[in-house]
């Protein structure tokens, strides 16, 4: 007999009727939290609320890493009067962000919640008399106490917030982060905007950095109110799209990590082999990040076997590179100096907050939606993530070495299986076109002597372009759930009666990981903020939205 | 001993670009377009329905007559206006529908409309996009040349103080974190545009310039006001992707504050989503007068 409490969406990307949610008493709905919260691998993807003409709805949506499912349930409120309603953060920490989100943007009130502070401050919050420059900061009086305020304008050339250390000597005893400098207006924007295309390109600049990872969540959820079938060669090539862009972030937060420990040598080195994977996917698709290449339906980039020849040959000698460069920075006594035991994350603290990503996993969190609730090419493929259990800078900046290891290879396997899947990579005809292109290598800045035909992209029948007016299931709530270089990336869309989208939810893994970077710094030096800070590499714009 | 580092960068080789001026991107690059005059007034409706951003112009004129070219504008015609591009001018008489236009400074650069009209719109390699006039980002039909600067419109102090050397403070204004990527790119190894003199600095006391990335949002508008007061005179202001430059696609939100650009004359824009890094380098290059 079915649980008449939740429903459960066993597909990721997948999709729901909203009348099949089922709602619940706001009582049922924490003792129901609670029994969730007790499995093992449970965690909370997304809570949130949609207002509706008469009434609030709650949905929160718990994602069962065991079952690879995720399970749905809600509560409603009236809108009058503004609901106070018991904290769920109270008892499961991990919910602190959401309530929090809720609290900031709605104006209801969850009693009971320890550090119920604004987030982002967003254009149309409940209460526009809190404004940025007047951030409740938590203090703390003493007469050896002194406070340090960083940002928002940094030093380098990265993406504003403030910082607000409470210190003792160099010694820091509490970091809080104060963002929302980035807040663009992006979920507002998802349901002003009806065009597919326009919803792409927003997408792709929720996080510029994680283009692929977040359009490829983007076009999982239109696909999926769609009822589009992804065909098996389009599904392989936006995991090769994803990969390569964990490839290139990995190893320029390689070359990051070693700029904040003045390792020169590292730096250099790999930033030039960052270079060579983007403009890898530069040669694919015309822009370094990948902006462009990920579409809902289809592709206006195929993948043609040029291309993925000359992806192999250039991870085959980025390959080599990167393992005698890490291998060098990693036996370093005074590399090993400044990563080890600094910034340390423990497994408890991680769960406690619901970590995601690759900074649960290097807390030894067994935490991967490629291994949870597999997409695209990751279905029906076993998926072993990469786990360390430190917790500290060196295991984020070691977990990055394997799985950049972890993602050459997959890239390898997926390009073999193309010559079974696709016409293009056995048909001769195809392959004549390429036989004039030059083998002569590249050279690093992606300038290329080589003379392309003005007709780049070959339009073959079976290639599907991209659909820009799919009718949308009315009525339903899609969710769509990536693990992009960061983490769990989630999407979720609601659509009216007619199929038009009239709430979105993008939330980028930084969401969840900027409190685990405040918990990584206390106890540390101050000076060793920088560092801590690049081993986790967390999302402004992403947090921000 | 560092013979190991020695013997990894032998492997590695020369990573830089020899000559930045004259590099060239690979041909599915997505530079300066090229529109055909041809383009009928209702395939240009349909381009100015698909683009996502407003960066396609229709240009109407009187019955007979040829755009001028200082009154090229990048207007869209209003939703309704859509199912009949011919309009009134403004006193009255009939226009009809002469020429289409892509404004770069509008422009995310994700070819659909070259999808959409093959043979009539061509993305170019070409990555020399900036320019110190607005109006020049916006590209008119038949056109093939390259984009340039105006040196007349060149503030004078910028070529006689910043040409040896330009240090410049960059802020991210709701920036996406890809062009504050490139902008780090330019000054890589493979790059190096500090073999110019051309650096980005920590402090707005030490900087000759802003660049600006990002639509500017409200939460981060008085804050680029302060580190943009910090800078000592004479200064320049740099905008930095498509997303400074117009909004891009967060065009018209209500979270963007966009005030500061109406105080200040902008020097350089640098057209891109995100602008590549020799788009970046090359402009600045033409701005402060180097060969």
């Amino acid at each position: 007999m079915m649980d008449q409490r939740y429903t459960e969406i066993l597909t990721n990307p997948g999709t729901v009727k909203l009348a099949d949610i089922p709602v619940m008493e706001y009582r049922e709905f924490l003792a129901f939290t609670d029994l969730l919260m007790g499995e093992e691998g449970t965690h909370c993807v997304a809570y949130m609320v949609v207002p509706l003409k008469d009434r609030y709805r709650f949905i929160c949506c718990m994602a069962a890493d065991e079952n690879h499912a995720v399970v749905l349930f809600s509560h409603e409120q009236p809108l009058h009067p503004l609901p106070s309603l018991q904290s769920v953060t109270a008892k499961h920490f991990q919910f602190h962000v959401f309530e929090r989100e809720i609290h900031e943007q709605f104006g209801i009130e969850f009693p009971g919640h320890p550090w119920l502070k604004p987030i982002r401050y967003p254009f149309d919050r409940a209460d526009q008399s809190r404004v940025m420059n007047n951030y409740p900061f938590y203090a703390s009086e003493g007469e050896e106490l002194h406070e340090v305020g960083v940002g928002p304008i940094h030093a380098g050339i990265i993406e504003p917030g403030h910082f607000r250390f409470i210190c003792h000597g160099e010694r820091v005893l509490h970091l809080e982060i104060h963002l929302g400098y980035q807040h663009r207006g992006v979920e507002r924007l998802f349901a002003e905007k009806q065009g597919i295309l326009s919803q792409s390109i927003l997408a792709e600049s929720i996080a510029g950095d994680t283009a692929v990872g977040h359009a490829l969540a983007y076009a999982g959820v239109i696909e999926s109110l769609a009822g589009m079938m992804v065909s098996k060669q389009l599904s392989m090539e936006r995991v090769i799209a994803l990969e390569l862009e964990r490839i290139a972030i990995h190893i320029g937060d390689t070359a990051a990590l070693c700029t904040d420990i003045a390792y020169q040598f590292g730096q250099v080195v790999n930033e030039a082999l960052r270079t060579v994977i983007i403009n890898t996917t530069q040669r694919w698709c015309g822009n370094r990040f990948g902006k462009g290449l990920i579409r809902p339906g289809g592709s206006n980039y195929p993948l043609m076997p040029d291309i993925a020849a000359e992806i192999l040959k250039n991870l085959e000698n980025v390959e080599k590179r990167y393992l005698q460069a890490t291998d060098r920075i990693f036996s370093l006594p005074s590399v090993l100096g400044r990563f080890e035991g600094t910034g340390k994350l423990s497994t408890m603290q991680a769960t406690l907050i619901g970590a995601v990503g690759m900074a649960a996993r290097s807390s030894g969190m067994y935490r991967d939606i490629r291994w949870s609730h597999p997409f695209a090419a990751y279905t029906g493929h076993p998926f072993e993530p990469v786990m360390l259990h430190k917790g500290d800078v060196w295991s984020r900046a070691m977990l990055r070495k394997l799985e950049v290891v972890k993602s050459i290879e997959i890239i390898r396997e997926l390009i073999k299986k193309f010559t079974i899947y696709d016409l293009r990579f056995t048909n001769e005809d195809s392959t004549n076109q390429n036989s004039e292109i030059n083998h002569k290598p590249e050279i690093a800045d992606g300038t290329s002597e080589i003379n392309h035909k003005p007709e780049i992209v070959n339009r073959k029948s079976e290639i599907v372009n991209p659909i820009y007016d799919p009718t949308l299931a009315p009525s339903s709530l899609a969710i769509s759930l990536v693990e992009g270089w960061r983490g769990e990336i989630c999407h979720i869309a609601l659509t009216d009666d007619a199929g038009k989208i009239i709430h979105y939810k993008a939330k980028d893994p930084s969401l969840h990981n900027w409190l685990a970077l405040a918990l990584a710094v206390r106890n540390q030096e101050i000076s060793d903020f920088p560092l801590c800070n690049k081993s986790f590499n967390l999302s402004y714009c992403g947090n921000d939205v | 001993m560092p013979l190991k580092e020695i013997n990894i960068f032998r492997r590695h080789g020369k990573q830089y670009v020899p000559d930045l001026r004259k590099a060239e991107l690979p041909a599915i690059f997505r530079g300066r377009p090229i529109i055909s005059r041809d383009i009928t007034a209702t395939q240009a409706t349909a381009l100015c329905n698909l683009c996502p951003v407003g960066a396609i112009g229709m240009i109407s004129v009187k019955p007979g007559m040829k755009p001028e070219p200082k009154v090229i504008a990048a207007t869209r015609l209003l939703p309704d206006d859509v199912s009949a591009p011919d309009t009134k001018s403004p006193d009255g008489s009939r226009m009809e529908f002469s020429e289409c236009t892509i404004d770069l400074g509008k422009c995310v650069f994700c070819r659909e409309c070259e999808f959409a009209l093959p043979g009539k719109i061509r993305f170019t390699n070409d990555h020399k996009l900036a320019s110190n006039v607005r109006e020049r980002l916006i590209i008119s039909p038949g056109n093939d040349r390259p984009i340039q600067l105006d040196p007349v419109m060149v503030r004078r102090e910028i070529r006689y103080f910043f040409k040896h050397a330009l240090k410049l403070r960059q802020v991210s204004a709701a920036g996406d974190n890809s062009a504050e990527m490139e902008l780090n790119a330019a000054g890589n190894v493979n790059f190096d545009m500090g073999r110019y003199g051309i650096e980005f600095v920590a402090s707005p006391r030490h900087a000759d310039g802003i660049v600006i990335t990002g639509p500017i949002s409200q939460n981060m508008a008085e804050a680029l006001q302060i580190c943009y007061d910090a800078i000592p005179s004479p200064k320049i202001v740099i905008l930095a992707g498509t997303d400074a430059i117009s909004g891009g696609i967060f065009s018209g939100s209500e979270a963007l504050s966009r005030e500061f650009l109406n105080n200040y004359r902008v020097d350089l824009y640098v057209p891109g989503n995100p602008p590549h890094p020799l788009t970046f380098i090359n402009g600045i290059l033409d701005l402060i007068g180097r060969q």
